[in-house]
């Protein structure tokens, strides 16, 4: 059974949703000042269905106070929600429509009078059919419901047959139940202001499973997750994490944010802790069989967060070149899985090519040239030294660029092959590649071919 | 008979606790990747899945443009590959020229920090997935090399032997030790002193030798052993 609740004068600053879920959870906000509840399984507390519409009336006479609309409204009890819509939109206070017998109620509204929204007609195709019907001379639900469905249905379609079922009262849908927003946020305020990871990371796993259960129960995951860590102080201690494929696993997310938070600790004790992710939804890859494995999306970012606290965020991506001439240049992106496997055909083709080691900072070189070509080099670093006779050379290539900037360059490159003076002349030491800044007159070796 | 008997009942008692232990498993040719390099691959069979491959050799010796040649292979293959950079040594525009595709590599620079580069690699191999994972420690100098304790690499050689990741250690002397499945020795060759140097020509010059090979790889014969192959 199904009660529509109709009031005209709600007042603006109250809810007659909200005044509705004081009788049932199941609540559909049909209309402006228009409600139905279904109320089966409401007995034990309320008594009869009649007993319940006389309930629903008397508070709503309440005042604000205490709980009601400090107005009245109008109460339609029905087997279908369509009928008592119906009913409660055209019959002043209580209205109990026995099932079965809805014309007897109803059936005596003018057909114009059909809320034929409820049915997903649009006004100006209802229009037309009522038109029809006044040509017809149908004035009531009654004379419609009565019309025979086939005739219905060869002269005004589809559209009249939903229609007729309208007026006859035998619609049949469920209630669009008005859901309360889901909230993906979570937050706890401690006894103690914590300064220790271990103890803080009970409070995240507590969080993140019930945001993850709430994530869950509709079905969605999640890309980014936001932290909130009121400090002592009484500073805020913001981290986000961003995830490049949707997850809803609470372990994986727990070993992230910690991991993250040691990169990242609070300059003070944590007082409270606050959780929100956005919701997405879930990732859904259709893997190719002929396709090699690829590192598990969770696994593989639970790897680059260790990485990255290893090595340092800094140094750990996948190349990418930067559109300039500068010799060396490039960036490091954060690496993701691609999502789609390049055509073998334009994927780049393997060509064999020279290697070449860079030496990152260059080596700074002393070099002895013979009219203006290398002949001797030699030069040392940390980690590695370079020296020997030149005896191939290549060059010079001259590359300039960005000399209007502070950061422009200007050099002559070369390539050479060393023989190491203490080796026997057949011996080689390897070819590396040495340049001179036009503007310093310095000398450097950039790298060794490989 | 009687120790026979004993030995069964011993075996079946501990199976419990630490399972097919005693059993011997058979060994089965690994699966291999290619190394892009058409004459590697007729010497060594391929990069052996599940295993170490190590390659050393002296500067210019043709360490790195090997390395590029299956990374390209590799990745214009779908595979995930990653790279170990201790000496922060790969050159971007140099391997855009190789033909990899970026899109699947993962560069772990190191900062010459060689521990680093051991858990970083430690920390790939785990992760599972990856086709292809390069250490360089190509421009660690060959006694820190001798150094490395021969844990890591037992260690690495456990955690591939039952994935799809064919592990590569370029070095500039041997230091895998035993652990190795597949060994090349790269040598520089003095042929490049008697033509002139231009940006691709050094490949065609230098050696490529297999050292050494473990059982698994008993596919080749004797004199495919000591082949030397010069492109």
């Amino acid at each position: 059974m199904f009660a529509c609740i109709y009031s005209e004068n709600v007042p603006p600053d109250l809810s007659l949703t909200d005044f509705a879920y004081a009788f049932s959870p199941i609540v559909e906000e049909t209309k402006d000042r228009t409600v139905v509840i279904d109320i089966d399984g409401c007995e034990l507390l309320f008594g009869s269905a009649y007993q319940l519409a006389n309930e629903v009336a008397r508070r709503a006479k309440q005042a604000k106070a205490s709980g009601g609309l400090d107005t009245t409204v109008n109460v339609a009890i029905a087997a279908n929600p369509d009928v008592a819509i119906h009913a409660a939109t055209r019959l002043p206070g209580i209205t109990f429509v026995s099932a079965g017998e809805e014309l007897t109620c109803i059936g005596e509204f003018p057909v114009e009078q059909l809320a034929y929204e409820l049915v997903g007609i649009e006004k100006k195709e209802a229009e037309e059919i009522f038109e029809t019907l006044r040509l017809w001379g149908v004035a009531t639900f009654d004379d419609f419901a009565t019309l025979p469905v086939t005739g219905v249905s060869e002269r005004l379609g589809q559209a009249g047959v939903r229609l007729q079922q309208l007026a006859a009262g035998k619609t049949e849908r469920h209630l669009q139940v008005k859901q309360p927003e889901p909230v993906f946020a979570n937050s706890l305020e401690l006894d103690h202001p914590l300064t220790e990871l271990e103890p803080l990371s009970f409070i995240f796993a507590r969080l993140l499973h019930q945001l993850c259960a709430a994530l869950n129960a509709h079905a969605l995951s999640t890309n980014g997750l936001q932290v909130q860590l009121q400090l002592e102080d009484q500073t805020v201690h913001e981290r986000r994490l961003s995830l490049p494929y949707p997850m809803r696993d609470h372990k994986v997310f727990l070993k992230l944010l910690l991991l993250d938070i040691e990169m990242h600790p609070p300059q003070a004790a944590v007082k409270s802790v606050f959780l929100a992710c956005e919701p997405v939804k879930p990732r859904v890859v259709q893997h190719g069989l002929f396709v090699p494995l690829a590192p598990a999306p969770d696994k593989l970012e639970l790897t680059l967060a260790r990485l990255a606290k290893l090595v340092g965020e800094e140094n750990i991506g996948s190349p990418a070149l930067l559109d300039t001439h500068r010799p060396d240049a490039f960036m490091l992106k954060r690496f993701v899985l691609p999502a789609k496997a390049k055509n073998r055909e334009t994927a780049g083709k393997s060509q064999q090519c020279l290697g070449l080691r860079m030496f990152r900072p260059p080596l700074r070189a002393v070099v002895e040239t013979d009219d203006g070509c290398p002949t001797q080099i030699s030069a040392w670093g940390k980690q590695r030294s370079v020296y020997g006779k030149v005896v191939q050379l290549a060059g010079p290539w001259r590359t300039t660029g960005d000399w209007w900037r502070d950061d422009g360059w200007a050099r002559d490159e070369w390539d050479v092959a060393l023989v190491s003076s203490s080796r026997t002349s057949s011996e080689p030491s390897g070819i590396y590649r040495i340049y001179r800044r036009l503007d310093s007159e310095m000398w450097f070796v950039e790298g060794n071919y490989d | 008979m009687r120790s026979a008997l004993s030995k069964a009942e011993i075996e079946s008692n501990i199976a419990a606790r630490f399972g097919d232990a005693f059993k011997l498993h058979e060994k089965v040719a690994k699966e291999t990747l290619s190394t892009g390099i058409d004459e590697v691959d007729d010497l060594t069979g391929g990069l052996p899945r599940g295993a170490i491959t190590e390659m050393f050799g002296p500067r210019s010796s043709g360490r790195t443009s090997l390395i590029y040649s299956a990374l390209a292979y590799a990745t214009a293959h779908e595979e995930i590959c990653a790279l170990v950079d201790t000496n922060d040594v790969f050159a971007p525009t140099a391997a855009t020229a190789a033909g990899i595709d970026f899109d699947r590599l993962l560069w772990v620079r190191c900062a010459a920090n060689l521990e680093q580069a051991f858990k970083a690699t430690d920390l790939l191999l785990h992760a599972g997935g990856f086709g292809l994972v390069i250490l360089d420690i190509g421009d660690v100098a060959g006694k820190e090399a001798r150094r490395i304790i021969s844990s890591w690499w037992y260690r690495f050689r456990r955690t591939v032997e039952d994935r799809p990741t064919a592990l590569m250690v370029i070095s500039e002397e041997a230091c895998t030790r035993s652990c190795a499945a597949l060994t090349l020795e790269l040598h520089g060759s003095g042929e490049w002193l008697r033509t002139r140097v231009t940006h691709g020509n050094l490949l065609r010059f230098n050696s490529v030798k297999v050292n050494r090979c473990r059982p698994l790889m008993a596919t080749f014969n004797e004199s495919q052993f000591r082949a030397q192959a010069v492109s």
